[in-house]
């Protein structure tokens, strides 16, 4: 039995369609990434998952229950970090953990071997006001809280938004440790460098899923030969790069700009023609999970 | 849930409102200041109406008449003027009112004893540009200056209850009925509304506890401040207003404990409705507080409505408690006179109560 | 030296006894794209804030466009844009009824509005969607019009605070293609983000810990100093060493 399965599931919020027949399985014990921008339907799904809405259409199960018939069911075994600050600023670090453990009728004694490793980083300012944390350290004690009832399943809507790269990645080396411990996880990002920390991921936008795949193979369905290349005059590369023989795409990409071409690319071509530019570099590379999801995007 | 889990949550809303120190003054402040602002500071008693009067000869009468003006407390002498000095002693300010004595005084007051009908001995000429100045000022001085020397009197008037005709009398049932209002129903509303901006009510909803656990944890300690404020209310009514209370406490806090329900009951189904802390506090405003001002009878006699309009105070909660409460402090009426009242704000309980309870879904939709 | 449009000298924010803004001094010349990084709560927003002449520095000098930060704090907002995350377009008012609004707090003439306007629109291929509300647009369009609308007066300097956020990743490359092209075009830019890939489209990036500047330099000088091969890794080693949270 699967701890998530998805079946068909439609939502609409007036004219807008949020999900559109959407389907995906999530295996016990998987760290299972959502990855699209806003808009992409991952805080519905999250919503339908943790039976605060209902589905148009389709069905789902979590943790073997159906959401609309078992839901009280549900409530019971899953933790849910809604997308913003679900704490209450105005109770210190501990009262609100005691507050999350009386929710769900459990001792925070009980729970702690599993939220120390997390809540012993924020332990030392246990007196201080939820709303005067750091960003990185309201995370952890908002994970504290969602785990604190010992759930089977943990479902995080993009905790790591508007955090900084530091603390997002100390936020993911967490969710490793949660995941050994046989956790089911659930997370969605807008960032897609954080995939690769997935065991598998959905890439979505506008209410569907594009593709579902481990990280690393859903990169294999890019075809196209890929290349990075840099000038001295980024502006001018993008430009130009688009007009040469072959040349699907072109589109920044960090320190280089990234082309997708067709058969009738050649290098030493594209060198040439472009060769009154300064410090022309080219180099094929691998693409990323970015690259696919814009391959999808504009398909 | 068990018990121990539940405290724990009434525990965090009582910390909730502890940490808002600000509010938290306030809740407790707002009784102790309206009561002592409509209870001396606001009245519609009138002390030291201005009067200036015209005195045509001194007479013995008249300087009587006079004698008895400066002696009264409700009125202050200010001025003998001259015929031609009415307008510019009233223009000016320096007095409110002027008593013009006929210059037959004397004369019209012995035909007048003697049964004879007569004009009118004196003029009252009265700056009405505060109405309600101007209306019992003229009262006053009629009453005054009439006097003895009206013997053949057409009405004899009696005035029960509050011979006095104390304004406190008047505000203290609607001071009463608006503090309720304000924190059951406006601070309760704001305080569940609060938890579904925070996004806490989702994580809330996706537990096990039942929504109705939710709200009755959000509305013990706001009904419990409120019996707080019921204590001072009464006391400070009692002791320093001295208001009779003379149907007995007991009826008196029945009544209010059965009102404050029915304001949490209200503050609940406002929160089903509004989906922000500013929504609430609107719908509170207009929705309760205003018609509660102009429809309970608090503060405008109900009347005075137009006949259209008369039906409406009946759906407003605090005019029934108003009521029932000025029979029971007042009137001093017992607790079985006003069983119509309480009756009716029971029925009005279940019913909001189904409605909310219906309205409150733990759901997001 | 008119190549310099924003110029600070050891500016301080103080709250309190607590430092947000700690002696930071650097310069922007023309036509760049500043990155403006930092951890959260490092002080980005203090120190912006007071760039756009919206709050004042507790010592310490500084000038926008060729203005004092101190005393003509209203100048700058004359000749500058700014567009957050956050507060972008009034989503109850049209596409054409925003950019009516914003060319009015400029002051632009009728005339004015209206060449703009059409200019806009066509750029962005918005012709069709003039009487819509901004409310019903996607994401990536609002975000794409506010940056127009946040240049509508050809400011010479534009600030932007996280423009990118949430945004999928084909609007934001359309999205940092028109500030490639605006810089092009002699647009000063000053931009904050957290994304690292982003950092690498900047001409030069400074990255603040703890309320001071800690690393200012071209994305390709900053990886050679640190001996990284990304502005990520850049980023994580300066910003371990940070002590305070937001």
């Amino acid at each position: 039995m699967p701890a998530i399965s998805v079946n068909n599931i439609s939502k609409s919020f007036g004219k807008v369609k949020a999900l559109d027949c959407v389907s995906l399985q999530v295996s016990k014990g998987e760290l299972f990434g959502l990855i699209g921008p806003d808009g992409a339907g991952k805080t519905t799904l999250f919503r339908l998952l943790t039976t605060l809405l209902h589905p148009d259409e389709g069905t789902a199960q979590v943790d073997g229950h159906d959401i609309v018939k078992d839901y009280l069911a549900i409530r019971q075994c899953v933790g849910y970090m809604p997308g913003r600050f679900s704490l209450y600023p105005d109770l210190t670090v501990e009262e609100n953990l005691n507050f999350f453990a009386a929710l769900f009728g459990v001792s925070v004694e009980a729970s702690y071997d599993l939220v120390a490793p997390i809540y012993r980083q924020i332990e030392p300012f246990k007196e201080r006001r939820a709303g005067k944390l750091s960003g990185g350290m309201k995370q952890k004690l908002a994970l504290s809280c969602a785990l604190i009832h010992r759930p089977n399943i943990l479902f995080l809507d993009e905790p790591t938004t508007g955090v900084d790269a530091v603390s997002r990645c100390e936020f993911w080396d967490m969710l490793s440790e949660l995941r050994q411990k046989g956790i089911t996880i659930m997370v969605s990002t807008p960032y897609m460098d954080e995939a690769a920390r997935c065991d598998r991921i959905a890439l979505c936008n506008e209410g569907r899923i594009l593709s579902i795949d481990s990280p690393t193979d859903i990169t294999r369905g890019f075809d196209a030969p890929l290349y990075a290349v840099k000038a001295r005059n980024m502006f001018e590369l993008l430009q130009r790069a688009r007009t040469v023989q072959g040349v699907l795409r072109c589109y920044p990409f960090g320190e280089y700009h990234h082309i997708v071409t067709d058969a009738t690319f050649n290098t030493d071509n594209f060198q040439s023609s472009l060769n009154a530019l300064e410090d022309l570099q080219i180099q094929a590379v691998s693409p990323t999970i970015e690259d696919m999801f814009i391959k999808l995007m504009e398909r | 849930m068990k018990k121990s889990n539940f405290q724990s949550f009434v525990k965090k809303e009582f910390l909730h409102i502890f940490r808002d120190v600000r509010t938290m003054m306030l809740v407790l402040l707002i009784p102790v200041v309206l009561m002592v602002l409509f209870g001396f500071a606001i009245s519609t008693e009138i002390h030291n109406l201005n009067v200036a009067v015209v005195v045509p000869n001194k007479s013995e009468s008249i300087r009587q008449a006079v004698n008895r003006l400066a002696c009264n407390p409700y009125f202050t002498l200010v001025d003998e003027v001259a015929n031609t000095d009415i307008d510019p002693v009233l223009r000016s300010g320096k007095a409110d009112a002027v008593v013009v004595f006929d210059e037959d005084y004397d004369r019209i007051l012995a035909q007048r004893n003697a049964g004879i009908n007569t004009p009118p001995a004196m003029q009252f000429i009265i700056d009405a540009s505060n109405t309600n100045v101007a209306q019992s000022g003229a009262a006053y001085l009629q009453q005054v200056l009439a006097e003895n020397h009206t013997p053949q009197q057409l009405l004899n008037l009696h005035l029960l209850y509050n011979p006095q005709m104390k304004s406190a009398y008047n505000f203290v049932p609607g001071i009463m009925g608006f503090i309720f209002i304000l924190i059951c129903a406006m601070m309760a509303s704001v305080s569940i509304v609060r938890e579904k901006e925070m996004g806490t009510m989702e994580v809330l909803l996706v537990s096990p506890v039942r929504p109705f656990k939710i709200i009755m944890a959000k509305m013990i300690p706001y009904f419990m401040i409120s019996c707080v404020n019921l204590m001072t209310i009464l006391l400070i009514a009692h002791h320093l207003l001295h208001v009779p209370m003379s149907g007995g406490w007991w009826g008196i806090i029945v009544v209010s404990l059965i009102y404050l329900i029915l304001s949490l009951t209200l503050g609940l189904l406002i929160s089903t409705i509004a989906t922000s802390q500013a929504v609430a506090l609107l719908v509170s405003a207009m929705l309760l507080l205003l018609p509660m001002m102009m429809l309970s009878g608090m503060v405008f006699p109900l009347e005075n409505l137009p006949t259209v309009l008369s039906p409406l105070p009946n759906i407003i909660p605090a005019r029934w408690y108003i009521q029932a409460i000025r029979k029971l402090m007042i009137m001093g009426l017992p607790l079985s006179a006003v069983w119509r009242e309480v009756l009716i704000m029971i029925a009005m309980i279940i019913v909001l109560l189904v409605v909310a309870l219906k309205r409150f879904k733990d759901k997001l939709e | 030296m008119n190549d310099v449009v924003i110029s600070v000298t050891e500016l301080t924010k103080c709250f309190g006894d607590f430092t947000a803004v700690d002696h930071i001094s650097f310069d922007v010349k023309r036509g760049e794209i500043f990155g403006f990084l930092g951890a959260n709560g490092a002080g980005k927003t203090t120190a912006m804030r007071m760039l756009c002449g919206l709050s004042f520095p507790t010592s310490g000098s500084g000038s926008v466009a060729g203005f004092d930060i101190m005393t003509e704090g209203e100048k700058i907002k004359c000749h500058i844009g700014y567009m957050s995350q956050k507060f972008s377009l009034y989503n109850d008012l049209t596409v054409w009824e925003n950019i009516r609004f914003f060319a009015g707090i400029y002051g632009l003439s009728k005339s004015e509005t209206k060449e703009r306007a059409q200019r806009i629109l066509e750029q962005l291929h918005f012709t069709s969607e003039r009487n819509t509300l901004v409310g019903a647009l996607p994401l990536g369009w609002k975000q794409k019009l506010s940056f127009a609308v946040a240049t509508i007066h050809n400011p010479g300097i534009v600030f932007l605070d996280e423009p990118t956020g949430g945004v999928d990743p084909i609007t934001r490359r359309q999205f940092w293609e028109m500030i490639y092209e605006a810089a092009h075009a002699g647009t000063t830019i000053f931009v904050t983000t957290h994304y690292m890939d982003e950092a690498e489209y900047c001409s030069r990036v400074s990255i603040m810990v703890d309320g001071k500047v800690c690393a200012l330099d071209t994305p390709s000088q900053l990886k050679r100093a640190f001996a990284a091969t990304s502005m990520d890794e850049v980023f994580r080693q300066l910003a371990r060493g940070a002590k305070r949270g937001e």
